[in-house]
């Protein structure tokens, strides 16, 4: 057994272990920022070993757990998320009332169950990585116990969560049953399209879809994603997501491949949902934190059509995007984070004037919510080529017009959020002060946008060398 | 000069404007504007020595760069002109030049307005010469979004409001671009075979064969709408009168006189170059909505009221001779399409900055209201009559020899539509010399006796437009040669695809 396959879980394991032991021995008074800190500190410091593992592929216990550069590719999404999510959530978890040393930890706690599952080879790891996720994002969305709300999301999230995960859990019971195998390879191999068979993978879809929050089970997202902490719905929206897509490609392209006539109708069609009820309902928001939760819905139907291609072309729109779509996710909440902070509301009303008071700011959401729609020349218009140039090819016209028409209809609530910014008169004579952290990470966001958007080939080299790792 | 990237020149003077403004303290005000005429002039002066240094007897692109970019989807950064864009790019960089000086008097925020005004004059200048589809899709969109803002911040509202028409123009033209990018993604998919796929333009357009008849009917169809919305063709024109109407002087000026013609560029370089069989199944349809463009849209600028209005309603008119010509399918109506678009966008330039002029002098644009100014505004007066003759087609005035060339070249094809549309130029000519007559001549009106007449930079757009107005009236030869030349060879590549397809041509009401 090759343990340094393993190195990036175990480093994050022993980081998350001693910032609970830190924040033990700290006093009680004492600011928790320097937890932050380290835990940045820690998770670039694997991001960036990271990247001495291309090349190295393996597997470790048995087949089960498998590093290819797809994994790899995933892993780094995960890495960077979290990273940037910590960077800017100092002065948000300074104003929690307790426990305020576990946020961190939690965090790295969530990251190592979504990096399970971008390594996962079978379905019960597969699970063990869902739920080290899920059962982590419980908490932490109901983390700020001052407010009714996040606790709210909090229960709410856990209850329809779990019964997501049963579904899941029932739909592998029974491909398990029939294939006599967890291992995708093997699954696949057995495979038939016998109606048990297809009633696990129908269990399996509407797990996943949960979490994807695809129409029609979307229905959690808006009010989880208002009620939590802002990082942690940042957080949900990049990694929790990214991290199903992971598990979601080898699932269906390795273990279900064979039943690509069987599921391909199915998901054009939650698809093609999604983008069409994600945008218009968004169009009716007054938060702009249930806003992005229901462009999230649509975002991740653009990142599920590409899976239809079911091939290197598709998965590597798929992997392109969900990049372009993280850095445009942690550019928007950085500044909502930023906002709400300084007039401690997240409605559209607050961001009046924000150009006034912060340029930077403004220009760091306006580019990452005209990104979201995928307007040329920044990153989303390229993602959304790439995914659209792979499903047109394989006869999904259909899908590319619903999706380029849907995502110029989303500019309209987007640039709602820009008008305010823009031209409202600035609500009151504070000053918004960001730190610098905050700043970092916007000017991360903004710059990345832009440079994907008229540059992308490094991006999509990278995507298609993990893209090809499937096949 | 050979080797000089010169059309990169261009575009990063601007770009470096745009950034240099970005950097300027938020209360700059007259540097501010110092600054965005110095780099404009800079960038109009290239742009004329290309004009001048292009060899039109050679023809062909000229000035061509060409980088790899993504190699992967087959993306160059590939920058060229040619007879068909050079006029264009000039057009763009004369208007964006005068629109910068009808915005002197911006005082509010300064700044952020120069920035969106030049981000618009990017996106246009972009697209003209870009050689690649995916460089010019990164730019055609570019102005979307600060126009919005500059309908916002700086509009005025009359019969709607600003809200409203800011939204309107931004809701059509991304929905137009959205049908627009499916039918680039046929487009890309059907013209070369997996391995070989190319955003280059000319690689497509030679191409062009290859893609079945059904295919090309639809991405055309798919075209049709994304930049017929942007050209405001009929039906898609709503979103045209009332965003002119609510924006700023300067930002009504470009995206009348310019950014409308990227549509029609787009229709021209995409849609018939590319896309043979295409076109000529739409042509008939295309002449159509020309007919009703140019017909309904004047009957509309009789009764309006507000002096923009009717130069707005006058300018979607105006598309449609663009539209015939293209729908005409033949050299010489295509030749006086292109040029009839750098005429227009010259003419519509001066005329939104001349109303600009009267009404800041005036404070009104309600043509009622108005009356005499000749007696007390000769300058403006001057200007609003050479504007106004040039739309009517006066002879010696750049209106003029385009406009008879699309119908002479149009009426070969469709005799009936090439009436109907020459009979447009009656009601053009009613209502601009109801314009002229009722705001300009008539009694002295005591109460515009202290309005003090254009001086100074507000000179600027007048003469800047004005001279070549009637430069290119005098020397047609000197646009008309240029277009030529581009269109020729394009033409005669096209021909080579067209045959196959000319069965269809006028098929459907045939």
């Amino acid at each position: 057994m090759n343990l340094a396959l393993l190195s990036s879980e175990i480093a994050i394991v022993v980081l998350a272990v001693l910032l609970i032991c830190f924040d033990l021995f700290m006093p009680h008074r004492e600011t928790r920022r320097s937890l932050g800190i380290v835990a940045a500190c820690g998770v670039l410091a694997v991001l960036v070993h990271s990247f001495t593992q291309y090349g190295t592929v393996g597997t470790v216990y048995g087949d089960y757990f498998v590093v290819d550069h797809l994994a790899l590719f995933f892993k780094q999404v995960f890495l960077t998320a979290t990273l940037l999510t910590i960077l800017f959530s100092f002065g948000y978890v300074e104003k929690f009332t307790q426990n305020k040393g576990e946020f961190y930890a939690l965090l790295l706690f969530a990251l190592l169950g979504m990096m399970i599952m971008a390594s996962a080879h079978d379905l019960l790891t597969v699970f063990i990585g869902l739920e080290i996720m899920a059962v982590v994002f419980y908490v932490l969305v109901g983390f700020d116990l001052e407010n009714i709300k996040s606790s709210e999301a909090g229960i709410k999230y856990l209850i329809l969560g779990s019964a997501s995960s049963a579904v899941l859990l029932y739909g592998i019971s029974w491909i398990y049953g029939f294939t006599g195998s967890l291992l995708f390879k093997e699954v696949a191999a057995n495979m038939a399209a016998t109606p048990a068979i297809l009633m696990g993978l129908g269990l399996i879809v509407a797990g996943f879809c949960f979490k994807l929050s695809i129409v029609p089970f979307h229905m959690w997202a808006p009010d989880v994603y208002e009620g939590a902490p802002t990082p942690i719905t940042a957080l949900l929206a990049m990694g929790s997501k990214a991290a199903a897509f992971a598990v979601l490609l080898r699932v269906f392209l390795v273990a279900f491949a064979g039943l690509k006539l069987y599921w391909a109708p199915v998901l054009s069609v939650l698809a093609a949902l999604s983008m069409i009820v994600g945008i218009v309902v968004a169009i009716w928001q007054s938060g702009i934190k249930r806003m992005l939760a229901y462009s999230s819905v649509a975002q991740a139907g653009y990142i599920l059509s590409g899976l239809l291609a079911a091939n290197a072309a598709g998965v590597k729109g798929m992997l392109f995007y969900i990049v372009l779509y993280m850095v445009a996710t942690v550019g928007a909440f950085a500044v909502v984070v930023a906002v709400e902070e300084h007039s401690g509301s997240d409605a559209i009303a607050a961001f009046s004037g924000l150009a006034q008071k912060s340029p930077l700011l403004a220009l760091v959401m306006t580019i990452s919510l005209i990104s979201m729609a995928g307007i040329p020349p920044l990153a989303g218009f390229a993602g959304k080529l790439y995914l659209f140039i792979a499903i047109a090819a394989q006869g999904y016209l259909w899908l590319v017009v619903i999706g380029f028409v849907m995502s110029m209809i989303s500019v309209y609530y987007y640039i709602l959020v820009v008008k305010a910014m823009y031209t409202h008169p600035v609500q009151d004579d504070r000053v918004l002060t960001v730190n610098g952290p905050l700043k970092l990470v916007a000017m991360v966001s903004l710059l990345a946008t832009l440079f994907i958007g008229i540059y992308p080939e490094p991006l999509a080299e990278l995507a298609n060398a993990a893209a090809r790792a499937l096949w | 000069m050979a080797g000089f990237p010169i059309l990169t020149a261009i575009l990063l003077t601007l770009v470096a404007g745009i950034v240099l403004l970005a950097l300027l303290p938020r209360s700059a005000n007259q540097a501010v504007k110092l600054m965005t005429a110095a780099v404009m002039s800079i960038a109009l002066g290239l742009t004329l020595y290309v004009y001048k240094a292009y060899d039109a007897g050679v023809g062909g692109l000229q000035f061509v760069e060409q980088v790899p970019w993504i190699k992967e989807l087959g993306v160059s950064y590939s920058l060229g002109v040619d007879g068909i864009s050079l006029p264009l790019l000039l057009l763009t960089m004369l208007v964006g030049y005068a629109s910068i000086f009808a915005s002197w008097d911006v005082h509010e925020r300064p700044k952020e307005f120069f920035i969106h005004l030049l981000l618009l004059i990017v996106g246009a200048v972009g697209t003209f010469i870009s050689q690649d589809l995916f460089i010019f899709l990164l730019f055609y969109e570019l102005g979307i979004v600060p126009s919005y803002l500059l309908v916002l911040g700086w509009g005025s509202e009359k019969r709607v409001s600003k809200e409203y028409a800011g939204m309107k123009l931004t809701i059509y033209l991304l929905l137009g671009s959205a049908f627009m990018l499916a039918g680039v993604v046929l487009l890309y998919l059907y013209a070369l075979p997996e391995g070989l796929r190319s955003f280059n333009m000319a690689a497509l357009a030679q191409a062009a064969g290859n893609v079945t008849e059904p295919v090309q009917i639809i991405a055309f169809f798919f075209l049709l709408l994304g930049f017929g919305s942007t050209l405001s063709m009929w039906p898609f024109y709503s979103w045209a009168p009332d965003g002119y109407a609510a924006a700023p002087t300067g930002v009504s000026m470009i995206h009348a006189g310019v950014l409308k013609k990227v549509g029609a560029y787009g229709l021209i370089r995409l849609g018939l170059l590319v896309l043979p069989a295409g076109v000529a199944f739409w042509a008939p349809f295309i002449a159509l909505f020309a007919v009703a463009n140019i017909v309904y849209a004047a009957f509309v600028a009789i009764a309006q009221q507000d002096l923009k209005y009717v130069v707005a309603y006058s300018s979607i008119s105006h598309i449609g001779y663009i539209l015939l010509g293209v729908a005409a399918l033949n050299l010489i109506s295509l030749d006086g399409a292109i040029a009839n678009m750098v005429a227009h966008g010259l003419m519509s330039a001066l005329f939104f900055a001349m109303i600009g002029l009267v009404e800041v002098k005036t404070k009104t644009r309600h043509i009622p209201d108005l009356g005499g100014l000749a007696h007390q505004l000769p300058r403006i007066a001057a200007g609003l009559m050479l504007a106004g003759m040039s739309s009517l087609g006066l002879p010696g005035l750049i209106g003029f020899v385009p406009e008879f060339t699309i119908f002479l070249g149009a009426f070969r094809t469709y005799p009936v539509y090439t009436l109907l549309a020459i009979s447009g130029i009656v009601f053009t000519a009613l209502y601009i010399l109801r314009l002229l007559a009722n705001v300009l001549f008539g009694p002295r009106k005591a109460e515009f006796d202290q309005c003090r007449d254009a001086s100074g930079v507000e000179m600027v757009p007048l003469v800047v437009l004005g001279s070549v107005l009637v430069l290119f009236g005098v020397f047609p030869q000197w646009l008309m040669g240029m277009v030529n030349s581009g269109m020729e060879p394009a033409w005669a590549q096209l021909m080579q695809h067209l045959p196959a397809a000319s069965a269809l041509l006028g098929g459907v009401f045939q």
